[in-house]
């Protein structure tokens, strides 16, 4: 009834390509951003900041990032976690050494580094696919968070071989270090995510985006047709690393602003992040959102449930938790193995049909 | 999220009647909840728990867990609390993992009056937002070592040693066997760490000292969660050091002591940190751990008469955590003496500040101020069970005093082989300087006048 697109005429290429054809989706959408730009900033307490929407966006950014790497051009990689250290511990030597430098860059700046440090380990990709190209990877995981922990440089010889966040502001209003206002943080982390999920949906939505479908359909007709394999899979690697790389810098700059390599960079970090894209969605930018949602939120909603809701013990709760997120992951494979992004999409077509669906 | 935030500020009344309302409708859950009721029932002061009964650290997280909140139930039961103010101790898992520990705080921190994360990576991350959130930290000889410097650190205590003085202590230790500190000249001490900041904290110290005393140091980490050392020990087999220290929590402290039975190391001459020497780490390896030595702050057993009290009121009452057999291990006498220390420094807060209403910020001067003498120790039920500290404004670590304690592997018990050595303050002194003095650059804090 409401969902319904008769009557929207679309008079030009423009309107016809826009990323939400239909004008309920782009308000529901916009809906969407206007609360979280202007609504939750006001709501956002540390608990809301530190334990929900800081980690949901992080992951949805790292999400995006591998994504593009597994979900569009069909490169399996299990280095994210390593990615994401090269991500953060840019930002830590980048901000040490330039403390002026605005943050923005300095985020952004990591990402490009970690884009370049992906190329190198996305060389091996042109020689080997599937399951042995993820054993590559899974080396440059373990190679990179090795080589934090092991050479002082990346630490600057501090004596724990932690990394810790200096304070610093951003127009005046104090953004990492003790103090900032969770609001603030949080406008930050949601500035990058919105900006470069757009900038990804667009990505991929054109020739380059094309190029990493058609790769991951079949390379060898991909070659055939004129497609240089070399440049669209490391084109594949670098952007997937830029993004994985600003995730990596958020997750330290602005969410923990505090990490030890081995365990806030380790291999579960790199599965979490590929359960999140398999669950939201292989390809799919909308996808990625929604796996990191479900994966982020899901074990605080039923811990929540269980410890302050029905009064189950602690420990209890955390293995109720542990198997009920088995268990949804598995039921939601079965039910679409697809992912949560297919599960939206069939909802959607079926409301435009509702109530007469034949 | 909204939802989320309001269960954690709903009042502690309305909750109690929401509690026992629900508490009829579920019958399942109720068994499993009896236990822990005792402990929530009429908030007061509110010391929450971080526990870790998940996960690869659980066998060490569930006994300090227990002798944590065991030890305040104790005070509910025999005492009516502190002061007569009863104690809450609501808790929440951590499975040792710093982003769910996180998690945890935020929950936890509205009108909590001290934490215990019994972990060296979330207690880094607590330590920034306890200076905005004025919530101390008790990090009970773990965390960030520098934070004995309380000019910096004001919310931070890490009393009543650190690791750093643990491992001057331990040097000692291994001197006082091999005749004198001039003798370590030309010995191989080495170090089988966690490879995270916890194993990592000794390192500096010991360079320190190989230096000054001329011993070959040299350090070999594991890493997370530790069940994978072989290459470790051969290591440890062909290069024949003289004396292997190890810095190992969780399941890695039962997989060293096995793998240095195997390739007969002799075990006293394998000292673990105090987390690496409890009944956990070393009945595993059956009659092989015998002698194997390790750090301690104060006696093992249950021979004491809180413990007496503990198994009479807690227990005796069904409102026991753990198994009451398996009260007086190492790391339950852990959680105890930092429960105690804990309510010791909330009553001094009370008494200071003449209320019994405290904050998080009155239980910091609690803290700092904190004396609990042996003649109070013996009061609690605990004589010659730990020494006396004495907290100040400018030292948060109090004597940083360390015995060695070893396994008697026939008799399944642990006892003290040494006195307590006073640690090398002129070793640790300037590392503290320097590292603290990282933290207050990194964060813009000017240390404060303790005058």
């Amino acid at each position: 009834m409401l969902y319904r697109e008769t009557g929207q005429f679309k008079t030009s290429y423009q309107a016809d390509q826009a990323i939400f054809p239909i004008a309920q989706d782009r308000w529901f959408i916009f809906g969407i951003i206007a609360i979280a730009v202007f609504v939750v900033p006001f709501l956002i307490d540390d608990y809301g900041a530190n334990a929900v929407l800081l980690p949901f966006l992080v992951y949805a950014m790292a999400a995006i990032g591998l994504n593009i790497l597994t979900g569009y051009c069909g490169q399996l990689s299990l280095g994210t976690g390593g990615f994401m250290a090269v991500g953060a511990y840019s930002t830590y030597k980048l901000f040490t050494a330039f403390p002026d430098l605005n943050l923005i860059v300095i985020v952004i700046l990591s990402g490009l580094i970690t884009a370049a440090v992906g190329v190198l380990f996305g060389l091996p990709s042109l020689r080997i696919k599937g399951f042995y190209l993820a054993v590559a990877t899974l080396a440059s995981q373990f190679f990179l968070v090795w080589m934090f922990n092991k050479f002082g440089w990346f630490y600057n010889y501090n004596m724990t071989g932690m990394i810790n966040m200096p304070a610093s502001t951003m127009f005046g209003l104090q953004l990492t270090g003790p103090g900032a206002h969770p609001a603030v943080r949080y406008l930050f982390c949601l500035g990058f995510v919105l900006v470069f999920a757009l900038v990804a949906k667009n990505i991929v939505r054109g020739r380059l985006g094309r190029e990493w479908m058609a790769i991951r359909d079949m390379d060898i007709a991909a070659e055939i047709i004129g497609i240089r394999p070399l440049y669209a899979k490391l084109s594949a690697f670098a952007v997937s690393s830029f993004y994985v790389g600003m995730a990596g810098a958020l997750y330290f700059g602005i969410w923990l602003s505090s990490a030890e390599p081995v365990e806030a960079f380790d291999i579960n970090q790199s599965f979490l992040v590929l359960f999140m894209i398999i669950i939201g969605g292989l390809g799919s930018i909308m996808g990625s959102f929604l796996g990191a949602a479900f994966i982020v939120l899901m074990p605080l909603v039923l811990k929540n449930f269980m410890v302050d809701g029905l009064d189950i013990a602690v420990v209890t709760a955390k293995h109720v938790e542990i198997i009920t997120m088995g268990m949804l992951i598995i039921f939601f494979l079965i039910v679409e193995p697809h992912g949560l992004a297919r599960l939206w999409t069939i909802a959607k077509e079926k409301l435009r049909l509702w109530p007469f669906p034949h | 999220m909204r939802g989320c935030t309001a269960a954690t500020t709903t009042s502690r009344g309305e909750g109690e009647k929401m509690k026992f309302a629900k508490l009829t409708k579920v019958a399942l859950a109720a068994a499993v909840v009896a236990p822990m009721l005792s402990a929530t029932v009429l908030a007061d002061l509110k010391v929450p728990s971080m526990d870790y009964r998940t996960g690869p650290y659980a066998p060490n997280g569930i006994p300090f867990a227990n002798g944590y909140s065991d030890y305040l139930s104790l005070l509910n039961e025999r005492d009516g609390g502190i002061e007569g103010v009863k104690i809450v101790n609501p808790s929440c898992e951590t499975a040792y993992n710093t982003k769910q520990g996180v998690e945890c705080y935020e929950k936890l921190k509205d009108g909590a009056l001290v934490f215990q994360p019994l972990s060296t990576g979330i207690t880094y991350q607590l330590i920034p937002r306890t200076i905005v959130d004025k919530v101390p930290v008790y990090s009970m000889g773990y965390g960030r070592t520098s934070a004995a410097n309380g000019k910096i650190f004001p919310y931070v205590f890490n009393f009543p040693a650190t690791y750093w003085s643990q491992a001057t202590a331990l040097v000692q230790y291994i001197a006082d066997q091999e005749g004198g500190m001039d003798k370590l000249k030309g010995k191989k001490i080495y170090l089988v760490h966690h490879n995270s900041a916890y194993g990592k904290e000794p390192i500096r110290t010991l360079e320190s000292m190989a230096a000054k005393y001329g011993f070959t140091y040299r350090s070999l980490p594991v890493d997370h969660p530790g069940q994978e050392q072989k290459a470790t020990w051969l290591q440890i087999r062909r290069e024949k050091p003289d004396w292997v220290l190890m810095w190992g929590w969780g399941v890695m402290n039962q997989v060293a002591v096995k793998e240095a039975a195997s390739i007969r190391f002799p075990m006293d001459h394998f000292i673990g940190v105090w987390w690496s020497g409890s009944e956990n780490d070393v009945l595993p390896a059956g009659d092989a751990a015998d002698g194997y030595l390790s750090g301690a702050f104060h006696a093992a057993g249950a021979g004491f008469p809180v413990h007496a009290d503990i198994k009479k009121h807690v227990y005796g009452n069904g409102k026991g955590k753990g198994e009451i057999d398996r009260v007086g291990e190492v790391l339950y006498n852990r959680g105890m003496v930092a429960a105690m220390w804990t309510t010791e420094a909330i009553r001094n807060a009370m008494k200071i500040h003449g209320t019994k209403d405290v904050t998080g910020e009155m239980v910091r001067d609690g803290f700092e101020t904190l004396k609990v003498d042996e003649a109070r120790l013996a009061e609690l039920g605990m004589k010659d069970f730990t020494y006396g500290i004495q907290i100040t404004c400018e030292n948060h670590e109090g004597p940083g005093k360390v015995a060695v304690q070893q396994w008697d592997a026939k008799a399944k018990k642990w006892s003290m082989v040494s006195k307590f050595y006073e640690p090398l303050r002129d070793i640790t002194g300037p590392l503290i300087a320097e590292d603290s003095a990282a933290f207050a650059k990194e964060n813009n804090i000017t240390p404060r006048d303790c005058n």
